[in-house]
């Protein structure tokens, strides 16, 4: 058995009462922190041992409720489940505790997570069927059909995945990873029949799947390893699938790279955009492309470079195309 | 030690709009004694984008690109952060599902190639700093970049998810820091060092992705940095052309110098400003 050890530990946390104060404040506070504990003991020994109005949200403290995820030096946590033990590691003895979401902080670390709910409502997360009141026989789902969900409903809706989003960040209308990991979930169920209706939610421009910036943070910092990012990619292949993709500027990109591929082997960078865009789309690029242009940064089309054994890619792209738009 | 040799993949921007990462990525491996061989069978990684449109063929074309390195019995390496993301699941996924690996192979069968799973894959900027190793760079730079505030930017897709990545942990990385400082160069601390720069969104999502760009040139600004220094050529791209959109989406002028990786390692081992392209840039960094 390892020892237990201690060792003083300096956080800066973000106070806050939108009731009564103007601006937030990062109060210090220091602690010997024993090798044992996790970031939620120390929340509750801010509030016991330092200063009774702190405020944070927590109930299971065992990593199913979801109640109390937290930002310790930006990085998103559930705090019954982080140990300090590895945070001390990554972040060394200073650390800085803050609520999931800045703007919505409405006493220290609670936020309010109103826009998460409404976003999660919008994808009908839930089953979509005709059940009969009465039903003479269950209604059963096989081992191998329960594995198309992809674990994504070990989702606990803490909303890690959510905050950590920078597009929802920049962007109010946006779903969010965690409302796209419920989409899929109720879309891969075979008792469900809303998969249509949803995925003409999801596949809005602005709100809907074109607009994830790829950057993989939900996939990181969800505590349950619901790959929330996977999922948006199964809900991009389901609105091919079900051949509801629009011709807009975002189906055009993903769509536009097996032309490029077919044709070259490797992409046609400035085709690529003028084919997303369109003819008159495309016009608003050009500034920066001539600008571009001058300093060496563009091929033209006639000396667009191509893979070797260009047939042999022809030929995957013909036999291995699973889709068409 | 044995002369380090990859077979190199190259993607597509380095052969089209970002020429100079290519040229500093030949010159700084001449300078290391790295021996690269280009997989010029490769094809397009798809860039996170085709796989939303057909996964399955995204995967097939992306199992090919590695049988050509597998054929020649060499790690790949990749000089862009998402060809890295790309190239390392399309690995993971065929080496943790047997069905999908032969149903993969069942394809490249008719062009004569299998997928195996013999090699591995990495990023360029793992290869100097793990096979390479940074005392020897130390050892080697004769321009240490002493006068410079060097603001790192990680790109997303070299860092998360970690499970897939080289080594670094996505909340607090540090290779390319660690490279800042092996060239003699000051490292700058900002928040967004390992945040996202807005490229995947750029024509369906503008405004979200020129704020993303903003923020980051900003961050690197309010910290003093002289310039900064990328591993990716995809957030090169948006970091040094875009500019002009990001100032707009942020409010205040954003525009800095932004290198590649290889460029910073090249300049610091000596290498002249026409062998790393210094030309091609849309920012000024003749200065440097």
């Amino acid at each position: 058995m390892t020892s237990i050890t201690t060792q003083t530990i300096t956080f800066k946390v973000f106070r806050f009462n939108t009731e009564t104060d103007y601006l937030p404040a990062y109060k210090e506070y220091q602690m010997e922190v024993t090798s044992e504990e996790v970031v939620l003991d120390i929340l509750n020994r801010i509030k016991w041992e330092f200063d009774g109005s702190f405020s944070y949200r927590r109930s299971c403290r065992h990593g199913i409720c979801g109640a109390c995820a937290v930002k310790v030096n930006g990085k998103g946590v559930l705090a019954c489940k982080e140990r300090m033990n590895d945070i001390i590691e990554l972040f060394g003895n200073e650390l800085t505790i803050e609520p999931v979401s800045l703007k919505r902080a409405v006493k220290d670390m609670i936020v309010d997570k109103a826009d998460f709910w409404e976003k999660h409502d919008a994808v009908k997360p839930y089953l979509v069927a005709d059940i009969d009141e009465h039903p003479e026989q269950e209604s059963l789902v096989t081992p191998e059909q329960a594995e198309a969900l992809l674990e994504a409903d070990l989702c606990i809706q803490c909303g890690l995945c959510h905050y950590s989003c920078p597009a929802i960040e920049e962007n109010d209308e946006f779903f969010g990873p965690a409302a796209f990991a419920a989409a899929y979930r109720f879309n891969a169920d075979v008792r469900d029949e809303g998969t249509k209706e949803r995925l003409d939610v999801v596949n809005q421009m602005g709100a809907g799947v074109w607009d994830c910036v790829k950057c993989f943070e939900c996939a990181e910092v969800c505590p349950k390893e619901v790959n929330p990012i996977e999922k948006i990619t199964k809900l991009h292949n389901q609105v091919f699938e079900y051949g509801r993709a629009p011709n807009n500027v975002a189906v055009r990109h993903a769509v536009g790279f097996a032309h490029s591929i077919k044709k070259h082997g490797l992409l046609d960078e400035g085709e690529l955009v003028r084919y997303s865009e369109g003819n008159l789309g495309v016009l608003k690029h050009v500034p920066v492309a001539i600008q571009m242009y001058k300093k060496g940064k563009i091929v033209l089309p006639w000396n667009m470079p191509k893979s070797d054994k260009l047939d042999e890619i022809k030929k995957l792209v013909k036999i291995s195309s699973t889709v068409k738009f | 030690m044995e002369k380090l040799k990859y077979a190199l993949f190259t993607g597509c921007t380095a052969k089209e709009s970002t020429p100079e990462q290519l040229m500093s990525t030949y010159a700084v491996a001449e300078k290391l004694g790295i021996e690269l061989i280009e997989l010029s069978e490769a094809s397009c990684c798809g860039a996170s984008h085709l796989q939303d449109y057909d996964d399955f063929l995204s995967l097939v074309l992306n199992a090919r690109n590695i049988c050509y390195a597998e054929s020649r019995g060499l790690t790949m390496v990749t000089i862009c952060n998402t060809c890295q993301l790309n190239t390392a699941m399309t690995k993971h996924r065929l080496d943790n599902d047997a069905k999908l690996k032969a149903r993969v192979n069942e394809k490249l069968a008719e062009v004569g190639l299998e997928y195996k799973g013999e090699s591995e894959i990495t990023h360029f900027i793992y290869a100097i700093i793990d096979d390479f190793g940074l005392d020897k760079i130390k050892e080697m730079v004769v321009k240490p970049l002493s006068q410079f505030n060097i603001a790192p930017f990680y790109g997303c897709h070299n860092i998360r998810p970690s499970e897939l990545a080289g080594g670094d942990n996505p909340y607090n990385p540090t290779s390319l820091d660690d490279l800042i400082i092996a060239c003699g160069g000051d490292n700058v601390d900002y928040d967004e060092k390992n945040k996202c720069c807005g490229f995947h969104a750029e024509l369906q999502s503008p405004h979200t992705a020129a704020r993303l760009t903003g923020k980051a040139l900003m961050g690197a600004l309010d910290q003093d940095a002289d310039w900064m220094v990328t591993p990716c050529p995809l957030c090169h791209l948006k970091l040094d052309t875009q500019y002009d959109h990001a100032s707009k989406a942020v409010g205040r002028d954003v525009k800095m110098p932004v290198l590649h990786m290889q460029q910073m390692l090249g300049l610091a081992l000596g290498c002249t400003s026409d062998e790393l392209g210094l030309k091609h840039h849309l920012s000024d960094v003749t200065f440097i």
